[in-house]
């Protein structure tokens, strides 16, 4: 690693920079300061990024000495070309789809720290000193690469480009696999080890990148939906280590810090979000949720449940004193947050008294669906907590389940054999009047039959959330 | 940074990232993954500087891709995450 790195200037920006980058994340941590928590963070970001852009040139020119400035124009066509796509899908993309983007955003960082160790494996760099770096390098790019090609399958799941198919004998290609990585790991650290083989280092190299992206791809593949917000906030703490253990490799206290911070708070953030859900991590990587869940839905038999016209449930609402409406994801998808408020408010008009009850893992993620309700305009003093808002459903007259499935499944509380038994859920089944908003007669997104569908104070308003509840609005409007 | 002065960083960083999320309430959880995900993007400095010094077209355009890719992820992290911030506008601030 050249001197010019340490020079006092470049080492005082990235000590600046790190701390924002700390304090910022810090902020995010705290509703009253998250908002501009992420601004610290990015002035932090900003800093790193143009101090290191001055003394690019003079690292260059150790390398390509009469090509430095074609170099430099290089580095800069390079964040041009990843820097474009990435704000126009960031900012045009609806808030539904966030967790998608997220999802690709924090797999392209894990290809990066790959990149990284791979330049400096190409180049011998990584095997100059003492065993030390290799092992670091090649450990990084393992945890990068295996995250980068799972966030691409997270992605393509939730953008339901992709399903959950069933591969036959996939434990079997996944040991492979891992065996393969593992091995691979081992050549890579050492490449004299399998001198016998006769394969070059860049050979070696991209074959063990390749691998480990190929094992990522497949560890995630039978991994159902429901379980993705997990799956990638576990990719974003290995990332976060990943780039910590390339910043040892190219000596920069900012990565190591940054990234060593992220795979902590990754870890924990992963360990509690999976609590919320009720899951444990272990389970949403190794089990067969799927499996279980398919069988449970496959042993129903056909009962029926009590449809009702939209008018009539409009009307219900209206002559009622409280209502307490539950969103999910159906919700979500429709992009109907912003007719639901308006919705809201002519029943208000009307005297109604109308609550939001927000489950823990109402939409794909935690915490999501208080972001989109917020987005609609919904004020937070009429969303409430799971713990907040439970005891009220028996007072309530009418409870509007929009969308949501197996957050408001009594076999949660009362079915042992059923595989969401245990998970928290809000008790609509206890108002006296349970209308539901579905677009058809299926499972959810677990796969698992719902009891309250089929309750006897319960009616099922059939039709996708956004036009039922824009009839629901012209109903209103003739009340 | 020798041996020990690494792991002596690594190790009180750990301690400040699992501090930091330590009583987080859930509405922030996806946010904050997502803003987490954004700091990593810190990943971009490396990957300018592993191309400033790439020999060799092979090095240059793995090189080249990963400075790519880690723009997108500082720029797209940035973005998501200051979007799903602008809805905390809160009128009752909830701990």
């Amino acid at each position: 690693m050249s001197h010019i790195l340490t020079a006092f200037p470049l080492q005082a920006s990235y000590f600046i920079a790190t701390l924002l980058l700390i304090l910022g994340l810090k902020r995010m941590s705290s509703p009253r300061t998250a908002r501009n928590g992420i601004v610290w963070a990015g002035v932090g970001m900003l800093i790193a990024v143009a101090v290191t852009l001055v003394y690019l040139p003079g690292i260059s020119n150790l390398v390509v000495p009469d090509g430095s400035a074609q170099r430099l124009l290089l580095i800069l066509f390079a964040v041009v070309v990843g820097a474009v796509p990435a704000w126009w899908t960031g900012r045009r993309v609806p808030l539904t789809e966030m967790p998608q983007m997220v999802a690709i955003y924090n797999g392209l960082g894990g290809g990066a720290a790959g990149a990284i160790a791979a330049v400096e494996m190409y180049s011998g760099r990584a095997y100059n000193g003492s065993l030390a770096f290799p092992i670091i390098a090649v450990i990084g790019a393992l945890f990068g690469a295996t995250a980068f090609g799972g966030s691409v399958v997270a992605f393509l799941k939730l953008q339901s480009w992709m399903g959950s198919p069933r591969i036959p004998g996939r434990h079997f290609i996944n040991g492979i696999l891992s065996l393969a990585a593992l091995a691979l790991t081992l050549a890579s650290i050492h490449p004299d080890w399998v001198s016998g083989l006769n394969l070059s280092v860049d050979a070696l190299v991209s074959i063990f990148l390749g691998v480990s992206l190929i094992l990522g791809f497949f560890v995630t593949l039978p991994i159902g939906g429901a379980d993705m917000p997990v799956v990638i906030s576990t990719y974003n703490a290995c990332i976060g280590l990943a780039v910590g253990f390339e910043g040892f490799v190219v000596q920069n206290p900012a990565m190591i810090i940054a990234g060593t911070i992220v795979g902590a708070a990754g870890s924990l953030l992963t360990v509690l979000m999976a609590r919320a859900m009720n899951r444990s991590f272990l389970n949403v990587w190794f089990s067969g949720f799927g499996d279980v869940a398919a069988a449970a839905a496959a042993g129903g038999e056909t009962r029926t449940m009590n449809a009702m016209e939209v008018r009539d449930a409009a009307a219900t609402m209206a002559y009622s004193e409280n209502v307490i409406i539950v969103p999910g994801y159906g919700l979500a998808v429709a992009q109907a947050q912003h007719k639901l408020w308006e919705l809201v408010q002519m029943l208000q008009a009307k005297g109604v008294k109308v609550k939001f009850a927000v489950h823990p893992v109402a939409g794909r993620m935690p915490g999501h669906m208080s972001v989109l309700l917020a987005e609609a305009g919904v004020p937070y003093d009429l969303i409430y907590d799971l713990e907040e808002i439970n005891s009220d459903f028996a007072n309530a007259d009418v409870a509007l389940v929009i969308g949501a499935n197996d957050v408001v499944n009594p076999a949660a509380r009362n079915d042992k054999s059923s595989p969401i038994y245990g998970m928290p859920i809000l008790n609509a089944d206890q108002a006296k009047q349970v209308l539901v908003i579905k677009r058809g007669k299926g499972a959810g997104f677990s796969g698992i039959e719902n009891e309250l569908f089929f309750g006897p104070n319960t009616h099922m308003v059939f039709g996708d959330a956004q036009g039922v509840i824009t009839q629901m609005i012209q109903a209103l409007k003739e009340v | 940074m020798t041996g020990f002065a690494a792991l002596y960083i690594f190790l009180i960083a750990a301690i400040a990232g699992y501090e930091i999320v330590a009583r987080v309430p859930v509405i922030l959880h996806t946010p904050l993954m997502s803003g987490s995900n954004f700091v990593h993007g810190i990943v971009l400095v490396g990957a300018m500087l592993a191309l400033a010094e790439a020999r060799g077209p092979l090095e240059v355009s793995v090189g080249f891709a990963g400075v790519v890719m880690a723009t997108g992820n500082a720029v797209g992290g940035y973005v998501s995450t200051e979007r799903m911030l602008e809805m905390f506008h809160s009128k009752k601030e909830k701990a």
